[in-house]
């Protein structure tokens, strides 16, 4: 019989070809698995995480532990992400001479330069992103929390959504 | 093609694949909206997001076409008989600090100064039980404010009613754009544009560049007129035989005095680490005697000031101008009750360069309303409007104050494509396709919490 996709494949070729999209399929499927869990779960309570000023207007979040989160995560663990993401940002804001340079170089170029090249900013930026994937994936997610992207609230907040602890029962 | 059925999986049910078409139809059906379009502030958006300008833009032709037309003047009338008598250098210098200029202007109006998108309905939430809750604040509803320290100095941190957060240190409200701008400056009409943490350098590079380039155009009048008149000639019959000159010779006056003046306050301003909102209102204002010891943000060595602000290093725009919005969702960052989607038909409208440049010609010439201009009043010459809403204008701007005044030019009208690489880099500046896709699942689960149903939601497209 033909696959109406591969008429003119022979019968193992079919068979291979769909197979990998089988288990291409299957894969993705897994990977979006967590996601789908999250759909389905219900949020229980979103805490804000809020900036940190005593230090100027540097972007830095506060470390302090919210006390919704006592039952579901370690507070070391916690801190640690809270710090390693102001570090970032530290980075990324930092006064140095490479900022310096970018910036000359800028304005030099009647700023044109950025037209092929991206700043550090963005650069430090790309990083924390994955980072935060990287803590999702690996402590949060499996206790039922979610850390977005500060960017993506205006570097205001660190927000963590709490999800009601039903299918993350193992 | 359409109609492929495998015998054991159906792709719609993940749809990921490119060949379900079908279950994301009500998607394909109306074009995806871009963030942009459901902006909450008053702003224009121009090139699908990538531009960004204030409503009330009304005099920014009046200032390119003021610097095109005194430029133009000087290359056409000035430049043949001095390059023929003096140096081939003069045009060329004229044309570097030219184009230096424009490139400033335009970056500067076109820039996203650094507004803070609104808060979500959560957070204000959030927000709204923190303060009922605290001892520290003010427990009446208005004023809202909130202490904190900053280098062991107290500052007041004022709760915005308008997008529903407590505002950062240096931010302020702009009132013509209704947005919170990080380190606000001030708003310049001139520019069409708030001047805020992130075009500020920009700013200063366009004031100072121009200062520049109006006191060589002066200087080069005034040497062709005096060469002229050496020649035996007097000083009418040099004035006959040129008469462009006069006029730049006008123009370049009047701009001198203010466009110097206002960079040197800035140039004061960016030393001692200060915004014009700052020192207008006095925040820090000198109560200890010399030392600008009140600011807590200054750094104690002005090299150190002028770095921090002109080559620190670039922040993103924090608005997400071209992202999508889910399909199912409204207004991404929402005001407290509302999360439909309302009408913006301007800016939609707006989504044609020519369209809203015309629109903005347009305005320009029939407003006479500069109720965003500079009031005097101030001891320095700091023409330009805080955030007081509803700011009286001056009696009338006169000539000699403002940032700059040049007259309206036609190059405006269709901006878009020789800025278009420079914007479409913007853009990816601006909106990092990378953050979105490096964590699409918040994104999916939020979107699908603002429906409510979990399940069956195929993904929505990201890009």
């Amino acid at each position: 019989m033909s696959d109406p996709l591969f008429p003119d494949g022979t019968c193992t070729q079919q068979h291979a070809v769909k197979n990998r999209y089988q288990t291409e399929i299957f894969n993705m499927a897994e990977t979006h698995s967590l996601q789908d869990m999250r759909q389905q779960a219900a949020v229980a309570a979103k805490v804000f995480v809020q900036r940190d000023y005593t230090s100027g207007t540097m972007c830095q979040f506060q470390t302090k532990f919210p006390s919704e989160l006592e039952t579901k995560i370690d507070k070391q663990q916690f801190e640690e992400t809270i710090r390693t993401l102001n570090n970032l940002y530290a980075e990324a804001e930092k006064l140095g001479s490479q900022s310096f340079i970018e910036g000359c170089l800028a304005c030099l170029t009647a700023y044109t330069v950025f037209l092929c090249m991206e700043t550090h900013y963005e650069k430090v930026l790309k990083k924390i992103a994955k980072y935060i994937q990287e803590q999702n994936d690996k402590i949060y997610a499996p206790r039922g929390l979610l850390l977005t992207d500060p960017i993506e609230r205006g570097l205001r907040v660190i927000e963590i959504t709490i999800y009601e602890d039903r299918s993350f029962t193992r | 093609m359409k109609n492929c059925e495998y015998q054991q999986i159906d792709p719609r049910a993940l749809s990921v694949s490119p060949l379900s078409a079908q279950n994301p139809a009500e998607t394909k059906a109306q074009r995806p909206r871009r963030k942009w379009e459901a902006f909450p502030g008053k702003n224009r958006f121009f090139c699908d997001g990538r531009l960004i300008l204030a409503r009330q833009n009304g005099v920014l032709p009046l200032t390119l076409g003021l610097i095109v037309v005194t430029s133009g003047l000087f290359f056409a009338f000035d430049c043949p008989f001095l390059v023929e008598h003096l140096t081939v250098c003069i045009p060329v210098i004229g044309g570097l600090l030219f184009l230096f200029v424009v490139a400033s202007l335009l970056r500067t109006s076109f820039t996203d100064p650094g507004i803070l998108p609104r808060a979500t309905a959560e957070e204000a939430a959030d927000i709204e039980r923190q303060i009922d809750t605290s001892g520290s604040s003010t427990y009446r509803p208005p004023p809202r404010t909130k202490e904190i320290l900053i280098n062991q100095q107290v500052v007041k941190l004022k709760y915005c009613f308008t997008c529903k957060m407590f505002r950062p240190p240096r931010t302020s409200h702009c009132s013509l754009c209704d947005n919170c701008v990080e380190r606000f400056d001030h708003h310049c009409p001139w520019v069409g544009n708030c001047v805020g943490k992130r075009n500020y350098r920009y700013f200063y590079s366009f004031i100072i560049s121009l200062s520049f380039l109006t006191s060589f155009i002066f200087g080069c009048v005034v040497t062709h007129i005096t060469l002229r008149t050496q020649a035996g000639k007097s000083i009418v019959l040099a004035i006959q035989e040129s008469p462009a000159s006069v006029v730049e010779l006008v123009i370049c006056f009047f701009s001198i005095w203010s466009i110097l003046g206002l960079s040197g306050f800035h140039t004061y301003l960016v030393a001692s680490n200060l915004t014009t909102n700052e020192d207008i209102k006095g925040s820090w204002s000198s109560k200890r005697g010399a030392e600008e010891s009140g600011n807590p943000y200054s750094y104690s060595n002005i090299l150190t000031n002028c770095c921090v602000t002109l080559c620190g290093p670039m922040p993103p725009s924090l608005i997400d101008r071209r992202g999508f919005l889910a399909p199912d969702e409204g207004i991404p960052v929402a005001s407290a009750s509302e999360i439909e989607l309302p009408p913006f038909t301007p800016k939609s409208e707006a989504n044609m360069c020519t369209q809203s440049t015309k629109d903005v010609l347009e305005r320009m010439l029939r407003s006479s309303d500069f109720h965003g201009l500079c009031p005097s009043g101030t001891p320095k010459t700091s023409p330009l409007v805080p955030e007081v809403p509803g700011a009286p204008p001056a009696a009338k701007p006169p000539v000699s104050s403002g940032c700059s005044r040049q007259l309206a030019h036609g190059a405006v009208v269709d901006p878009c494509p020789p800025f278009s690489k420079s914007i479409r880099r913007d853009s990816l500046h601006s909106i990092n396709p990378a953050f979105r896709l490096a964590s699409p699942s918040p994104t999916l689960s939020r979107s699908v919490l603002v429906v409510g149903d979990g399940p069956d939601v195929g993904f929505p497209p990201q890009h």
